[in-house]
């Protein structure tokens, strides 16, 4: 158990800051996936077929092949991919990418597939009424989304994307592969290092079950603070 | 785009699909056994029973499947006692580390479901059961758990998906599946994008094969209309 | 421009703040922090090994400022060739294979590999040579070829992944072997110990170290191996000037850092340091 210590000896430090890490990682996928699902939403919901191909195309690639091609994918290809978009848009020069945004760019395309569900789910679910209502008040589309649309969506959508995030912040596990120092590498290396794995893969379970159990107090407090007066 | 080798890769490509759809199914077949077993004490009486079960859900839900993998695969082998045990047997294999693995993985998921199946059966036809003089365990195996498997398939058939993908974590304990072999071949010929398309359109077929299977069955015990 | 449209542009470009890199003169040195004693990590997080020291002496006599990043074995040549860092010290051995992707300097240790089993294993009977140089076509390379078929058939043989080891076991030149891979040396070693590898194949420093440092009963067999598989020693993976052009900046700077790495390492082989660094590290003089 020493080992766990803080400082010079113990692990506890890196483990420590490996955490920040898995977390910061998830977050940032959680709002590239927010990114995405911000595209490929409204794609799905329109009425336009070609568009609805292009999403569903999206999302069942990338709900249906295991995490870890997808992040593969990224890691081999990644700058390539990149570059080719950049391209896109005029940039012809070299990108070089860190590990981070990598890791965080691999799983949050995973994450806005799933979001993009939600947020469907959520818009598909608001009440024909509402639309209808707003429209006969006369409120111009862009003021229709924002006020009437979008809370209602935000209130339906929270509970499964407290599902979502759950499932962002733990395929953080699989991106050892892109040298990002997160909990499961961290144990990996301590587990091997003191040849100890039971030690350290327990602890790093209690540390992502520590993460879930904050997680989800915070995304309760927000799912009630929406379902305010409903 | 390099479509000789996507074609050349498909044969072991194919051969590891078979190690990857016998721990799927295999993991699946334990995890309803589980599931159904840890749903059941959930919605029983025992106060001690049930908070067994919420933990053991709350655990294998709130950790990564990896994690989980590692503690069975490498945490359980440093320990003399067991490596001397009759367990030892099973635990030496890797094939059976990761079944263990995922089948306890897919029971805390499966158990889940089948819960919420169980605690949303309409009251109706459970007082229905009791005022004909149905025996409890009757009542269970006949208008329970028919009912529960009824509402809960859509939402399994997303479980079985995901415990698809879960498979691919089997190539982290030397198994070489689908996505073990996929793995090799990219880091040997560095055209990831080839091999993606590859076995990923091998896992994808495979997603839509379960989902046409989910569908057939919900068929077969659709109500007569 | 509409709100929404401004959130989005200036996501994108705090993501384009981001991934941009000032090529400066720091010099990024990848390694794995999992092998010892070439590289590994201690419980106050930091790099040590072999040959992280031997990474800031070739760096001071290069006069540039390096820094040590880690990274997973299976994604290093990728990460390399992303331009993620600009040089590999992590036990990389000189093969054929992987100068088709990348270059390396010249080499700068030896890393001899054996077969090791627990202590009580019957393979510990294996007569063989004590050398096996594969490069050597003759009597003996094929005699002890024979005897190793015969000895690992049917065992589990354990080996980390993406090596020259695991190449050599599933190049056909033992027969057909069950082999097991592992992302780290350390994981091949766990299960050594646990008893589910009948055998590993590995540096013989991996072995020495682990037994060393876990007190088991490691015990090496058959013959240590040279030659073909084997690669030519250790060497710095750098990328080769080709992949970004010589006309390039970039391509420039890649071909200047092979030439600065090698007048290093030929300086500090001529001023001893870098035996003296692995007599410290190996317990004998690794150097070539």
């Amino acid at each position: 158990m020493e080992l766990l210590v803080f400082g010079k000896n113990g692990w506890g430090d890196e483990l420590f800051f490996a955490t920040l890490m898995t977390l910061a990682v998830a977050i940032a996928a959680m709002l590239i996936g927010f990114l995405f699902a911000l595209i490929f939403t409204p794609l799905k919901i329109s009425k336009n077929k070609i568009l609805n191909f292009i999403a569903n195309f999206y999302t069942t690639i990338v709900r249906g092949v295991p995490e870890l091609l997808v992040i593969y994918l990224f890691f081999f290809g990644g700058s390539n991919a990149v570059m080719f978009v950049a391209r896109i848009f005029g940039y012809d020069g070299f990108i070089e990418i860190n590990a981070f945004i990598t890791g965080a760019f691999s799983i949050g395309i995973i994450s806005g597939a799933y979001s993009t569900e939600v947020f469907r789910g959520a818009y598909q679910s608001i009440k024909h009424g509402q639309f209808e209502a707003s429209k006969v008040l006369g409120l111009k589309e862009n003021l229709s989304f924002f006020k009437v649309i979008l809370p209602q969506m935000l209130r339906l959508a929270i509970p499964n994307i407290a599902n979502v995030w759950q499932i962002t912040l733990k395929d953080t596990a699989l991106i050892s592969v892109t040298g990002l120092v997160e909990i499961m590498r961290q144990s990996h290396i301590a587990a091997g290092s003191t040849r100890d794995p039971l030690l350290f893969y327990s602890f790093a379970a209690v540390l992502y079950l520590i993460l879930t159990f904050f997680s989800m107090k915070v995304l309760n407090k927000l799912e009630a603070h929406y379902k305010r007066g409903y | 785009m390099d479509f000789d080798l996507m074609i050349s890769s498909f044969p072991k490509l194919l051969n590891a699909t078979l190690i990857t759809l016998k721990l799927v199914s295999l993991s699946l077949v334990f995890g309803i056994f589980l599931g159904t077993f840890f749903a059941i004490l959930r919605t029983g009486k025992n106060k001690f029973l049930k908070n067994f079960s919420y933990y053991y859900s709350y655990i294998f839900r709130g950790t990564p499947m990896l994690v989980q993998l590692f503690i069975i695969y490498f945490g359980l082998a440093q320990i003399e006692y067991l490596r001397s045990s009759f367990l030892w047997v099973v635990l030496k294999e890797p094939y059976w580390c990761a079944i263990i693995a995922f089948a306890l993985n897919t029971g805390a998921y499966t158990s889940e479901i089948l819960r919420s199946a169980f605690e949303t059966i309409d009251k109706g036809c459970i007082e229905a059961g009791q005022s004909l003089g149905i025996s409890r365990k009757n009542i269970f195996y006949k208008i329970k758990f028919p009912i529960a498997i009824r509402q809960s398939l859509p939402a399994y058939s997303n479980e079985m998906i995901l415990m698809l993908k879960g498979t691919s974590l089997a190539s982290t304990v030397t198994l070489m599946d689908l996505t073990g072999v996929a793995k090799f071949i990219i880091s040997t010929t560095f055209k990831p994008i080839e091999i993606f398309i590859a076995a990923g359109s091998i896992y994808l077929f495979i997603t839509f094969l379960i989902h046409a299977f989910i569908k057939t069955i919900e068929k077969k015990l659709e109500y007569p209309r | 421009m509409t709100r929404i449209r401004k959130v989005i542009l200036s996501i994108f470009a705090f993501l384009f703040l981001i991934t941009s890199n000032t090529y400066a003169d720091k010099v990024r040195i990848a390694t794995e922090g999992a092998y010892p004693p070439w590289n590994s990590k201690s419980s106050d997080g930091k790099l040590i090994g072999f040959e992280v020291e031997l990474a800031n002496v070739l760096c001071g006599y290069m006069g540039h400022e390096c820094t040590i990043v880690e990274q997973d074995w299976d994604g290093m040549i990728p990460a390399l060739r992303m331009r993620k860092y600009d040089a590999i010290m992590a036990g990389m051995s000189i093969t054929d294979e992987r100068k088709k992707v990348i270059t390396f300097s010249q080499g700068y240790a030896d890393e001899k590999a054996s077969l090791a089993v627990m202590k009580g294993s019957d393979l510990e009977s294996m007569k063989t040579s004590k050398v096996l140089n594969l490069n050597k076509k003759g009597g003996s390379t094929s005699k002890d070829l024979k005897t190793l078929t015969a000895a690992l058939s049917g065992k589990q043989v354990c080996v980390q992944t993406g090596t020259i080891h695991q190449n050599f076991l599933e190049s056909g030149d033992v027969g057909k072997v069950n082999v097991r891979t592992y992302k780290t040396q350390d994981d091949v070693n766990l299960d050594l110990s646990s008893g589910r590898c009948d055998v590993a194949l590995a540096a013989i420093s991996s072995f020495t170290d682990y037994a060393k440092a876990s007190g088991k009963n490691v015990v090496l067999v058959g013959p240590e191996y040279r030659g073909g598989h084997f690669g030519n020693g250790v060497g710095v993976g750098l990328r080769q000037e080709a992949q970004f052009g010589s006309g390039t900046a970039m391509g420039k700077r890649d071909g200047q850092l092979l030439k600065d790495f090698n007048k290093a390492i030929k300086k500090a082989s001529k001023e001893g340091k870098i035996s003296e660094l692995a007599i410290k590290w190996f317990g004998f003089d690794a150097s070539m």
